[in-house]
Parts: C-alpha cells; sequence; structure tokens
C-alpha cells in the first residue's frame, strides 16, 4: 500500500516526478536484460477492423523477463494489438492484420503454424475475470492442461506452485474444490493469472488485468506480475500509469488522432515519465490530456 | 456494553395504516360490480368478471389519483392489467388441471399399470383391462424421439453460435420454419416416406421418427437461444489457453451452459410426449403390449386417450381421462428426475 499512497501523495503536488520517481525507484536492471533471450517481436504491425485501419506500422519487441507496459488513450489500438499478439484478433469477423509477429524468431502468422500451440506459449488475461464457471477451483487452475490435452506427472504440486505464483495460493487452499465464480473479483483474476501459468507460456499478455478491481486486488496483482517477471516476458495493457510507473520496466505509448493508432514512442519506464522524447507522450504522462 | 438490543424491522412492509385506502377501495369495487351486475342485464359469472376488470381497474386508478397523483392513477392502472393478465394465464390452466385430476384419479389403479386392453371389451368394468402398452409405447416413442432428435438440435445449434457458418442464415430460417409444421404434416411425411415409399410396417420406430422432426426445431432454436447467453469471454478463455475449438466448446461451453440445453430438451420433448396425429399414421395403434419398437402396431397414452374417448361409453371415457392423467404424471415425473439431475452441477 505505502507505494500507492506515496505515488498519490505525491501527485497531489507534481504529478510528473511522482510517476518519475516511481518508475525509478523499480528495475534498475532494464538494460542489462535487453539482450537476454529473444521473447516477442512485433515488425510493422498494421490492423483494420473492415475498412478501418486501427493501428498503423506498429514495431516493438517484448524482451524476456521484463515486464512491457502499453499505455494510451482509449480507442488507440491497444488492446487490438495485444490481441494480435496471440492471434485472438482473427475471431473478430471482419478483422484484417498485416506485419509478423516474431515469436522465438518464428513468423506466429506463417502459414501452416498450429494457432493452439501459439496460444499455449503465449498466455493472456483478460480485462474482465473469467473464471469458468463450470468448474471448480482446482479444475480451473488445471483446465488449460485438459484443454490443450497435456499430460503432467505431478498435478496437485504444479496446482500448488501456480497459484502461490499467482499469490492465491494462501487463500483458496482449503477450499479448492469450490466453484471459481464464488470468490471475489480480485481473485478470480488471480485465479484466471494461475490458469494462465499452469502451462507454463513463455509470454503472457494482460489487457488491462486490474481495471474492473478495486485497489487492494489491484495492488495484489501487481505484486503477482513483478514476481512472474523475472521467469518470463510479460506484456500489460493499461489505462493506469501510476500502475504502468510501478510494474513495468518498459513502457509503450500509443496514440491515435483520429486516424489509426501509431506508437509513439518506447522505451524504459522511468524515461518515458521522466524525460519523453515526444512532446505528446509528455502531455499524456503528465495528464493533459487523455 | 448497551442493553437494550436493537430489533430487526422491515420499514418497507406496507402496514395496515398505509393499504387501508386500497383495502376499502377493493372493497368498494367488489360491491359496486356486484350492483352493477344486479341492475345491468349483464347476468352470471362471466359477467360479473368481465365488469370487476373495469370497475377494479378504475377504482385503483382513482384512489391512488386522490392518494397521489396523475402518474400514480397510471402506474395503478398498470399494475392492474398486469395482474388481470397473470390471472387470465392462471386461470384456464388450473382449470384444466384441476378438471383432469378431479375426473381422472377415479379411474386410477395400480393394477391399470399391469395390464393392457387385449380382451377387454369397451365397457368392462375398470378393474378389466388397462394402460400398459400405452404407457409402454410413449417411452418407447418419446426416449427415440430424443435420442434422434437432441444430437441433431444441438449440433446445429453449435453450428449456429460457434461455428457461425456461411450456411447459418439459411439455417436459422428453415429451423424456424420446421418448428411451425403442423404435426399431422410430419406424419404423413413419415407414413409417405418410410412406409409407403420405403415398404415398413407401421412401428414405434416410426412414430418416433416423426416426432423427431417435430422436436429437432425446438431443441435448436432453444439452444441456439442458450448458448448465445454465453458470455464470449469464456470461449476466448478457452481458446487462448490453447484449445482447439472442439476442446473450448465441448470443456467450457456445454458444461457452462448445461442447465439451460437440458431446458431445451424438456421443451422439446413437452413439444412430442402429447402429439397424437402423427402416431395415428405411423404407429397404427394396438391394444397388446408390442415390445418391438422397430415392428409392429403400437399405441402410446395420447393414442389411448383418442380411441377410448370415441368409443365412447361410460367406462371408456373414465379410461380417456385416466389416461390423460397419467401422461401428465409421467411427463411430470421425468421433468423434475431431469431439474434434480440437471441442478446438482447447474450454472447459469
Amino acid at each position: 500500500m505505502s507505494t500507492i499512497q506515496g505515488a498519490q501523495k505525491m501527485s497531489q503536488t507534481n504529478p510528473v516526478n511522482s510517476l518519475a520517481s516511481v518508475a525509478a525507484a523499480r528495475s534498475p536492471h532494464v538494460q542489462s536484460q535487453h539482450t537476454a533471450g529473444t521473447g516477442l517481436e512485433a515488425r510493422n504491425i498494421h490492423a483494420w477492423f473492415g475498412d478501418k485501419h486501427v493501428i498503423d506500422n506498429v514495431t516493438l519487441d517484448f524482451f524476456p523477463g521484463t515486464v512491457t507496459a502499453l499505455i494510451g488513450p482509449s480507442g488507440c489500438g491497444k488492446s487490438t494489438f495485444i490481441r494480435i499478439l496471440n492471434r485472438m484478433h482473427e475471431f473478430i469477423p471482419t478483422a484484417a492484420m498485416a506485419g509478423e509477429v516474431l515469436l522465438e524468431g518464428t513468423d506466429i502468422y506463417k502459414p501452416g503454424t498450429d494457432v493452439t500451440k501459439i496460444r499455449l506459449g503465449i498466455g493472456m488475461v483478460f480485462q474482465k475475470p473469467n473464471p469458468f464457471p463450470s468448474m471448480t477451483i482446482k479444475e480451473n487452475v488445471l483446465s488449460g492442461l485438459k484443454l490443450a490435452q497435456l499430460k503432467v506427472s505431478n498435478q496437485d504440486e504444479l496446482l500448488e506452485s501456480c497459484l502461490v505464483r499467482a499469490g492465491l495460493w494462501s487463500e483458496v487452499k482449503d477450499r479448492l474444490n469450490e466453484y471459481g465464480g464464488a470468490l471475489s473479483g480480485g481473485q478470480q483474476q488471480r485465479l484466471c493469472i494461475a490458469r494462465s501459468l499452469a502451462v507454463s507460456p513463455q509470454v503472457l499478455l494482460m489487457d488491462e488485468p486490474c481495471s474492473a478491481l478495486d485497489p487492494g486486488s489491484t495492488l495484489r496483482i501487481e505484486e503477482t506480475i513483478r514476481e512472474l517477471s523475472s521467469s518470463m516476458t510479460i506484456v500489460i495493457v493499461t489505462h493506469n500509469m501510476q500502475q504502468a510507473a510501478r510494474v513495468s520496466d518498459r513502457t509503450g505509448f500509443f496514440l491515435s488522432d483520429g486516424g489509426p493508432g501509431r506508437l509513439i514512442e518506447c522505451a524504459s519506464t522511468s524515461e518515458i515519465f521522466s524525460n519523453p522524447k515526444d512532446k505528446r507522450t509528455e502531455d499524456y504522462v503528465t495528464g493533459r490530456f487523455g | 456494553m448497551s442493553t437494550t438490543l436493537t430489533q430487526p424491522v422491515k420499514p418497507w412492509r406496507i402496514n395496515f395504516k398505509q393499504a387501508w385506502p386500497e383495502i376499502v377501495g377493493a372493497i368498494a369495487a367488489l360491491i359496486l360490480t356486484y350492483a352493477i351486475v344486479n341492475v345491468s342485464p349483464l347476468k352470471g359469472k362471466l359477467g360479473f368478471v368481465v365488469t370487476l376488470v373495469f370497475v377494479a381497474t378504475f377504482v385503483a386508478a382513482a384512489v391512488s389519483w386522490v392518494r397521489r397523483d396523475r402518474k400514480a392513477a397510471f402506474n395503478s392502472i398498470s399494475t392492474v392489467m398486469v395482474y388481470i393478465a397473470g390471472l387470465f394465464v392462471i386461470f384456464p390452466l388450473g382449470s384444466i388441471l384441476y378438471e383432469i385430476i378431479h375426473r381422472g384419479i377415479a379411474g386410477l389403479s395400480w393394477g391399470m399399470f399391469t395390464r393392457d386392453m387385449a380382451v377387454t371389451a369397451s365397457d368392462a368394468p375398470l378393474s378389466e383391462g388397462g394402460i400398459l402398452h400405452a404407457v409402454i409405447g410413449s417411452l418407447y416413442i418419446v426416449a427415440l424421439a430424443t435420442v434422434f432428435s437432441v444430437p441433431i438440435g444441438l449440433l446445429t445449434s453449435l453450428y449456429l453460435t460457434e461455428i457461425k457458418g456461411k450456411a447459418a442464415g439459411t439455417i436459422r430460417f428453415f429451423v424456424q420454419a420446421m418448428s411451425g409444421i403442423p404435426s399431422i404434416v410430419a406424419g404423413l411425411f413419415i407414413y409417405a416416406i418410410w412406409m409407403i415409399a420405403l415398404g415398413n410396417q407401421y412401428s414405434a420406430f416410426a412414430g418416433a421418427m416423426a416426432l423427431a422432426i417435430l422436436m429437432i426445431p425446438t431443441v435448436a432454436r432453444t439452444s441456439e437461444e442458450v448458448l448465445k447467453l454465453i458470455p464470449g469471454d469464456l470461449r476466448e478463455a478457452g481458446l487462448a489457453l490453447g484449445g482447439t475449438q472442439w476442446r473450448t466448446v465441448a470443456m467450457i461451453i456445454l458444461p457452462a451452459a448445461q442447465s439451460g440445453l437440458i431446458t431445451s430438451v424438456i421443451l422439446g420433448i413437452a413439444r412430442v410426449a402429447g402429439e397424437t396425429a402423427p402416431l395415428l399414421l405411423t404407429m397404427g395403434g394396438a391394444d397388446a403390449v408390442n415390445l418391438n419398437p422397430f415392428n409392429g402396431n403400437s399405441s402410446a397414452i395420447p393414442f389411448y386417450v383418442w380411441k377410448n374417448f370415441s368409443m365412447g361409453t361410460e367406462v371408456s371415457i373414465q379410461r380417456a381421462w385416466s389416461g390423460v392423467l397419467v401422461l401428465m404424471i409421467i411427463v411430470l415425473i421425468f421433468f423434475s428426475l431431469t431439474r434434480f439431475l440437471s441442478n446438482r452441477k447447474g450454472r447459469f
């Protein structure tokens, strides 16, 4: 809580400095990680819904062991972009796209790719908590294994480790056979995170995971994200700039000037919040619009 | 620590002090109606009910207007109308139920479930003969019709909601058109194809096929409505976890919709359990038990009812009423059982 309160207290006096200091206080190890592994690379991504061009030429790299936050006003294409990263975009009938998304150097849109394998490697947590209503907490966590027909030697061990990593174990360890719908909103969202972790993805995409949650639950999920970040690539879309400052190592700023959304700039989070290169980024992070 | 305990109250409950104008109004409406019916040429129960509808609406509006204002008066009018509409639905149904139980119960005995009508004359006493052959026939045709139509109906609804293929619009149109088919046409269709063209005999199987034609559109349409209610983010969550479309549907969508899907099957069964016309053409009727559903004349409860009514003796009409009651009881038992089984793990 102290981080949130601190940030809020300072934000009353000077929003730029407060967010910058929050961002700077976190993760000074960013630079060293840029070269580790390959992560996920988006190359010249465009997206359309029917005739409407919604994303224009976004190229962005996501590094392993790094949390990348995507910020920007509503309707700038952040969510569409993140859905392109694990091939969820194609479920919208009018959708179209261009460009490449490279996972360990291979384009996930290459013809003949097994889409279910791609989605196993690139998990997703949605805006609204959506535990499977017909399953218990335990079944929810292990649902990915059954869906993808994966075999695991020790299910109980996996169950516990996923719930521990999602920060939910102590709250649910005595009620694993209750239905997921009986949990609070914040617990449901952590259950969804645990569910994503069970299939051990390399990348975890989070589409505004805290927008439906109270501050306490938000804090728990942010802690979870920090703990997970050492072992995977995380991309988080958020409307909450303080959240971006608190959890992310790198931040990308999207903006639409009435036309398609563009990536204005992407840099380390402390840089975006303290010393943005683009005037529009500075206006946004200081709350002058958006 | 305080010694006075706060008592729980429900301040929103309407007490007599608030309700007395309404009560007085209701009594006034009854008296006024009685007076109007007596001085006017309107006579009898029907006249009283019709007059009461108008008087009650008027009095309720007047009371609200005096106590509150014009808006409250209109609110009262709509409230009274809604209650009246509700009564109009409950009254005929309750009346039918009462009549069936009242008339049917006299002919009900355990013995009737152990005998058929093979050697029973139309005016033989109720202690002879029974309904066993019709019960067996009905169970056969309902079970077989369910086996035929539930997979087809369910897969159709999955095509419409999950696959959303190019033909979805056409199929939805035909399913809707099919639900309007008169039941005798379904019977004629099976009679023409299965019996005339293919040369098969009367059988419970043929009857079940005719019923399946009536049941498929009901199951498909209701299942479609149920599946449409399942939130899209559950589908996305399943797919995002690396499930194929089929695994997502089988593991997430169908279990989430389970309770509603069972309702759709129940509605389908309710649609066909009492059908008589298609059975006349396809099952031929019988008075003896026929344990082979695939060959030979057989009976069903609606058939039994129709046959006994048309024989016209006092005893056979009693048998018909009892047959109706038995059909209702069997359907009720079946529905309760399905509901019980589905409620053990139902969501949505």
